[in-house]
């Protein structure tokens, strides 16, 4: 495992910057997520690290050294893709074991056979291992593909959104499983993914892209805490923040305030301007309640057994409001 | 705008049985969820109302009328697909006006129609684009607009959201809802999401091995399961299972869990041998000097709450509590449990023990 820095990378298709002058530093044996919608430029960052692109300017090092002229193969990392592309006529353990009999590596059988099995108890599939890799279930075949990658010791693991195609329950219990990976094999991972739950579960570190930008990096409780735009505020939390123009509610906003931004949990019921229900959606953990206040929307939080129907005023006040210029910085 | 009634429905293929016995009712105007994993016969169920599939035996009413074996043409229902297909070399106005365009409704009126249509959904101003170059979502509403403008008496999807990236499903789902709302059309919704069915739906029919497991409203389903099928699929992170073997009679309200006795709610039958106790991750806190003791194995943040994984006698189980209350991997905590909203389960069978928790909910399910 190693340090991967980006010392001012850019990256365009023909007129599309889709890489945008990104500095970042994942430090060595770090969990770090880069967080953002389709067409930030999460995919191309990986891709530069792993050399399957070349920047238009900037540097990529890798434990140290620039990589910048090396290929794929040189550079030492291992990538999981979104879509399972697996070997249909081998066993999952020959499978795991593909890359590791590569000319290059040459690595023993025996030490093959103790790494196979080490992978496979990580990813809680030792029990499939002479099962034909068209003998498992969609869950399965994903964690064999990341277990491909695991059976390397690369500088870094890149992963591009592996859970995405998997249902709800599997990418749970996966999630658990991955962010153990780092302290039991002594790993760094770069994961990216449009889904903030598996940024704020697993990271040590996330980073925000939008449209080709860094725009914060930081631990899931900072970015959460302390966004440093709208833009972030608004990737982090569920129900999503609620930005609201400024003086629509009672917030007190500084000098050069145009949004003010105000988490579900922090709008007060009893007091303040008046609010129609529009409706209560029962999600089980949390009970969600949409209201208009003017022509706004806003969300917040009730008790599951609320009384509240649609149509009916309340009356809501802002706590802790965080505030946003009109370019979506934000004013402390 | 229709009510649908499913009486005694059952479909074969060949040897296999894709649904078994299933009766419900979806009522006029209700946005109604068939949740479950994939193969468990909800796309099938779906396809049988719309009329693609002929039920084996029972019988489907469409507002008051038996159809079960009609063609779907004569059944006057849309349906959205999951890969919404346009006509590419048509212009979006086009391709919403085809329908009414083939029914050979008057021009005047078509125009009518599709100008109201463009308004519920916002589209106006792309009406005369051609589809090639609209993003995910404006092709998504040029599906809907397609389907809306028959004014059917139902609407069918099937997973319409599901090809989409996290952050545009919550949108699109939002979208839909209100759509729903305002238009207060009977929609029938395929999903193998329990997020987005606690979100959109009414009522949600659980199925899973083509049976119904579960009907009833999102809070019923997700505060009284009627089987441990779904009270692991309903939920994330989804109900803990502790298991336990006891004996208790009708009318009993504490339980043993390794060694501790713990409060749950009146029991209105008996039940004896292997049995779970299940409790929700955020009706289970921590705390310093609870008696039933368990180790702290990872922590999740998730904003204002975090997600505790903790090793107990009884198995691992999951808590979500507050952000900011501490919790340390490797210490060791008490738990305490939210003994009004525990369900029972008899192990063997998976379904829940009746109490006063549940028994409203269950008499009807």
């Amino acid at each position: 495992m190693a340090e991967v820095q980006l010392q001012g990378v850019s990256k365009s298709f023909k007129s599309t910057d889709a890489i945008i002058d990104i500095s970042l530093d994942i430090p060595d044996g770090a969990f770090v997520v880069l967080l953002g919608p389709t067409g930030a430029g999460k995919t191309t960052t990986l891709r530069l690290i792993a050399g399957l692109e070349k920047a238009d300017s900037g540097n990529i090092l890798i434990g140290g050294e620039n990589v910048n002229a090396l290929t794929p193969a040189q550079r030492d990392v291992a990538m999981v893709f979104q879509q399972y592309s697996l070997y249909p006529h081998m066993s999952v353990r020959d499978n795991l074991a593909f890359p590791l009999r590569s000319p290059i590596l040459k690595t023993p059988e025996d030490e093959i056979a103790c790494k196979v099995q080490e992978v496979a108890e990580v990813l809680h599939i030792p029990h499939k291992l002479d099962n034909k890799a068209t003998e498992l279930s969609g869950g399965e075949m994903q964690r064999v593909s990341i277990g491909r990658a695991l059976v390397r010791d690369p500088a870094i693991y890149l992963m591009d959104e592996p859970l995405s195609s998997l249902d709800a329950k599997l990418r749970t219990d996966l999630r658990v499983e991955l962010k153990r990976i780092p302290a039991q094999l002594a790993a760094t991972l770069l994961y990216v993914t449009h889904d903030q739950i598996e940024a704020m579960t697993m990271a040590t570190h996330v980073g925000v892209l939008d449209e080709g930008r860094l725009v914060q990096f930081g631990t899931p409780r900072e970015i959460y805490q302390n966004p440093r735009t709208a833009y972030v505020a608004a990737r982090l939390g569920q129900p999503r923040i609620n930005l609201l123009p400024v003086g629509l509610l009672d917030d007190g906003a500084p000098a050069g305030a145009a949004q003010v931004g105000l988490r579900p949990e922090n709008i007060r019921q009893g007091s303040g301007r008046d609010a129609t229900v529009i409706r209560v959606e029962h999600l089980g953990d949390q009970t969600r309640l949409h209201l208009k206040v003017a022509d706004h929307d806003v969300i917040t939080l009730t008790d599951p057994h609320t009384d509240l129907a649609p149509g009916q005023t309340i009356q809501i006040a802002p706590d802790n409001p965080v505030f946003f210029d009109a370019q979506g910085a934000r004013i402390t | 705008m229709a009510e649908i009634v499913i009486k005694n429905v059952r479909k074969e293929f060949g040897d296999f049985v894709a649904v078994e016995e299933s009766s419900f009712t979806i009522e006029d105007g209700e946005f109604f969820m068939l949740l479950g994993p994939s193969g468990c016969g909800k796309t099938t169920t779906l396809r049988m109302i719309a009329g693609l599939e002929l039920p084996t035996s029972g019988e489907i009413i469409l507002d008051g009328e038996e159809s079960s074996q009609r063609p779907p043409s004569e059944r006057d229902i849309a349906f959205v697909f999951q890969m919404f297909a346009l006509y590419p070399h048509m212009n979006v106005r086009k391709n919403i006006s085809y329908p009414l365009v083939s029914q050979g409704m008057p021009r005047a009126q078509v125009k009518a129609k599709v100008a109201e249509v463009a308004r519920i959904l916002g589209i106006e101003d792309i009406l005369n684009r051609p589809v090639g170059g609209l993003s995910g979502g404006d092709r998504q509403r040029v599906a809907l607009g397609r389907a809306i403008v028959r004014e059917p008496k139902a609407f069918m999807m099937d997973e319409p959201l599901g090809a989409l990236d996290a952050e545009f499903r919550e949108h699109m789902a939002e979208e839909l809802r209100a759509l729903h709302d305002r238009m207060g059309a009977t929609t029938v919704y395929v999903t193998h999401d329990q997020l987005e069915a606690m979100q959109m739906g009414d009522k949600i029919v659980v199925m899973n091995n083509a049976v119904i497991e579960q009907f009833g409203t999102p809070q019923e389903i997700y505060d009284a399961p009627a089987t441990m099928f779904v009270a692991d699929f309903i939920g994330s992170p989804s109900m803990n299972f502790l298991e336990f073997q006891g004996s208790l009679g009708a009318g009993s309200n504490t339980i043993t869990l390794a060694g501790h006795d713990t409060a749950v709610p009146v029991l209105r039958e008996a039940a004896q041998g292997d049995l779970v106790f299940g409790v929700r991750p955020e009706h289970i806190q921590l705390s310093t000097d609870g008696a039933y003791r368990a180790e702290v194995l990872a922590t999740e943040y998730l904003g204002t709450t975090q997600i505790v994984t903790l090793n107990t006698s009884n198995g691992e189980v999951k808590a979500r509590i507050a952000s900011d209350q501490p919790a340390a991997v490797g210490e060791t905590v008490g738990l305490e449990f939210n003994s009004r909203t525990i369900t029972l389960f008899d192990k063997a069978s998976g379904n829940a023990l009746r109490s006063e928790l549940n028994e409203g909910v269950l008499a009807h399910g």
